[in-house]
C-alpha cells in the first residue's frame, strides 16, 4: 500500500507553545485515518500542517511524497479539506459555492457543472442547488462543505471534526456518505472526539492529548489490547472503592475510577467477576456492556472525551468528563 | 555577507509576486458576487458622491467666488472623482474584506485550494482596485454629463484611478491586517481617510493654508491624486503630472509587500 502522508518527529509550536509534541504516524492510500482525541489535544493543529495552513516547526511532514514546506502548491492540488467551521460563500446558492470552488483549482466551467451535478445528486442536495446558502439547514450546510472538498476529484480528503454540532440523524447520513466515499477508494482523514464516529469510520488511528500520541492502532485492536472486551461499571461509595478493587484483583485487567463509578475492565469473560460481584457483601448496583474507545481514552489518560456540546447523544449516558 | 543580503532580497521579491494568475481568481470570485450584491453597493457609491456635489457646488457654491478662475463647482468636482474612488476602494479592503477574512472565513477556504494566502490579498486589492476605477469613472462619466468635463485628456483619468484604487487599497489592507475588531476600521477612517479627504485639495486650494500644512499635504497619496485628475479634467497638462503619478506609483511599489506580510502574519501562526 503507498503512503499518502508520513509524520516523523512532527513538532508545532505557537509562541513557544508546543501544541504537537514530535509526534510521527504512517497513513497508508485508501485508508480512513482518525485522529481522536479531546479539545485541545492539538488534532486541528496536526491536519493545519498537512493541508498545508500552518508551517511545520520541527521534523518532517510528507504529502503525496512532497515535503509540505517545499510544494504546497502541488500538495493542496490532489487534496480536499473539510474545515472545522463552515466558511462557504453565504451570499452564493449552493450551486454557485461549487462552482466558485471549482474555479480556484483552474477546472474548467463545464467540467465544474458536471461535478457539481454529480455531487449535489450524491449528498442529497440537488433539491437545494438554486436556494442561497444562508437558508439551507446545519446539517446541510456540513455537506455541501464536505461536497465543495470533492469538488476537485481529490486522492485525499481531510474533514476536521466533520460532525460537531450536528444532530444525531444529520451526522449518521455524513457518516452513510462517508463510508461510500471510503468504498470508492478515497483517502481519508478524520479528527474527532467522538468515540462512536471514530470506531464506526476508521481503519486506523491516533489517539492524541496535549500534542502527543496515546496510542495508535485498529479502534477494534486498541479497545482488546487496552482494556479487554467488556466493561463492567459498578456504583460504589469511595470508602469501599479499594477493597472492591483488591478482591478483584484476579479477575480484571485494570480499572478506572470516575467520580461515583468504577470501571472494571474484563480481559474476556466476565461471568466469573459478576460471580464475584454478587457474591460480595459491598452494597451496589452495576452493569455490564463491551468495552469501548472512551474506555480506551479514560485509561490512558485519566480524563473522558469532551462531551460538552453533546447532552443526551446516546453514547453519552456513561461518559465522565472529569 | 553577500549570502545573507541575497535570501532577504528574494522574500523582499517575493511579495510582488503574487500579482498572478491565482490572485485573479479571487478577484474573479469576488466579481462574481460583485454581480450578485451590485445595487446595494449602488448608493454607497455612487449617489453619496453626487449629493456632495450638489450640496456643496449649488449650495456653498453659491457662496464662494469663482476659484482659480472657475466655478466651484468646476473646481470640486474633479475632487469628488478622486475622494470617491478613494473611499469605494478603502472600504472595500477594509469593512468587507474584514468580514471575508474574519466572519465568513473565505480567505481560509481559499488557502485550502492552490491559492496561498499572500495570493488572496493581492486579489483582494485587485479587486478593491477595480471597485475603486468603477466608482470613479461612474462619477466622471456623469460630471461630464453635467458640462464639468471640458478637456479630452479627461479619457486618462481611469489610469489615474488605478494608481487610487491601488493605493487606498492597500493603505485599507493594511489595518485589516491589524486591527483586531471591525470596529477599530473608524480610527482608520478618522484617523487617515478623513482628513485626506479634508486636506487633499478637493474643497479649497492648498495655498491658502499655513506652508507647513502645504508641505505636508504632499505627504497625502489622494493630495496628488487630486492634482493628477482636476488638470486632467481641465487639459491643465504639463510634466509636473508625470512626477505625481511617479510618486504615487512609488508609494503602491514601497508599500506593496505590507498588507501582505500583516495578513501572514494575522492568519499563519
Amino acid at each position: 500500500m503507498p503512503v499518502v502522508v508520513e509524520a516523523q518527529n512532527l513538532q508545532k509550536y505557537y509562541n513557544g507553545f508546543q501544541a504537537v509534541a514530535g509526534i510521527d504516524f504512517k497513513i497508508q492510500k485508501g485508508q480512513c485515518f482518525g485522529i481522536l482525541g479531546p479539545n485541545g489535544a492539538g488534532k486541528t493543529t496536526v491536519v493545519a500542517m498537512i493541508y498545508c495552513f500552518h508551517p511545520v516547526s520541527g521534523g518532517k511532514l510528507t504529502v503525496f511524497g512532497n515535503d509540505v514546506n517545499n510544494d504546497p502548491r502541488t500538495i493542496k492540488k490532489r487534496l480536499g479539506v473539510v474545515p472545522q467551521e463552515n466558511n462557504l460563500d453565504l451570499e452564493l446558492s449552493v450551486r454557485e459555492n461549487l462552482l466558485i470552488y471549482a474555479s480556484y483549482y483552474g477546472i474548467k466551467r463545464d467540467v465544474a457543472e458536471k461535478r457539481a451535478r454529480e455531487l449535489l445528486y450524491f449528498f442529497g442536495l440537488s433539491a437545494k442547488a438554486d436556494q442561497e446558502v444562508d437558508k439551507i439547514s446545519g446539517g446541510m450546510k456540513r455537506r455541501l462543505t464536505i461536497a465543495r472538498g470533492l469538488i476537485h476529484t481529490p486522492d485525499l480528503l481531510i474533514l476536521d471534526e466533520p460532525t460537531t454540532g450536528l444532530d444525531p440523524q444529520s451526522r449518521r447520513l455524513i457518516w452513510e456518505h462517508l463510508r461510500q466515499l471510503k468504498k470508492n477508494g478515497l483517502t481519508l482523514i478524520l479528527t474527532t472526539h467522538y468515540l462512536e464516529e471514530a470506531s464506526h469510520l476508521c481503519d486506523d488511528l491516533i489517539i492524541m492529548d496535549r500534542g502527543v500520541i496515546l496510542d495508535e492502532g485498529k479502534p477494534g485492536d486498541l479497545i482488546k489490547k487496552q482494556v479487554g472486551t467488556k466493561v463492567v461499571e459498578v456504583d460504589l461509595e469511595p470508602a469501599q472503592r479499594n477493597a472492591l478493587i483488591n478482591s478483584m484483583d484476579t479477575l480484571i485487567s485494570g480499572y478506572q475510577m470516575a467520580e461515583s463509578t468504577i470501571y472494571l475492565f474484563i480481559p474476556e469473560d466476565e461471568t466469573k467477576v459478576m460471580k464475584a460481584l454478587n457474591n460480595s457483601n459491598f452494597a451496589h448496583t452495576y452493569q455490564v456492556r463491551p468495552a469501548n474507545l472512551e474506555d480506551v481514552f479514560l485509561k490512558l489518560t485519566g480524563r473522558g472525551l469532551s462531551y460538552e456540546e453533546d447532552a443526551g447523544y446516546e453514547s453519552s449516558s456513561y461518559a465522565k468528563t472529569l | 555577507m553577500k549570502a545573507a543580503v541575497t535570501p532577504k532580497l528574494y522574500r523582499w521579491a517575493s511579495y510582488y509576486s503574487p500579482v498572478n494568475r491565482w490572485a485573479l481568481k479571487v478577484f474573479t470570485r469576488n466579481l462574481f458576487v460583485f454581480r450578485k450584491t451590485w445595487t446595494t453597493n449602488l448608493a454607497f457609491n455612487i449617489v453619496e458622491p453626487l449629493l456632495y456635489l450638489a450640496a456643496l457646488g449649488a449650495g456653498l457654491g453659491m457662496l464662494v467666488e469663482d476659484v482659480e478662475g472657475m466655478s466651484y463647482t468646476q473646481f470640486i468636482a474633479p475632487g469628488i472623482v478622486a475622494t470617491s474612488a478613494m473611499w469605494a476602494a478603502a472600504a472595500e479592503c477594509s469593512y468587507d474584506s474584514f468580514v471575508r477574512m474574519y466572519y465568513q472565513k473565505i480567505y481560509h477556504a481559499i488557502v485550502a485550494t492552490p491559492i496561498n494566502l499572500q495570493e488572496v490579498v493581492a486579489g483582494e486589492l485587485l479587486y478593491g482596485t477595480f471597485k475603486s476605477v468603477l466608482s470613479g469613472t461612474v462619477i466622471t462619466v456623469v460630471i461630464a454629463a453635467l458640462g464639468l468635463v471640458p478637456s479630452p485628456w479627461a479619457l486618462l483619468i481611469p489610469a489615474v484611478l488605478v494608481l487610487n484604487g491601488m493605493a487606498f487599497s492597500q493603505l485599507a489592507m493594511i489595518w485589516t491586517g491589524i486591527v483586531p475588531k471591525i470596529d477599530n476600521f473608524a480610527y482608520f477612517f478618522t484617523l487617515v481617510i478623513t482628513p485626506m479627504f479634508l486636506f487633499s485639495g478637493v474643497f479649497f486650494p492648498l495655498d491658502v493654508l499655513p506652508v507647513i500644512l502645504q508641505q505636508l499635504a504632499w505627504l497625502l497619496p489622494l493630495y496628488h491624486i487630486v492634482v493628477l485628475l482636476r488638470s486632467l479634467t481641465l487639459g491643465l497638462v504639463s510634466a509636473d503630472l508625470i512626477f505625481h503619478a511617479l510618486w504615487l506609483l512609488v508609494f503602491i511599489l514601497i508599500i506593496f509587500p505590507l498588507p501582505q506580510y500583516l495578513m501572514r502574519r494575522r492568519l499563519i501562526k
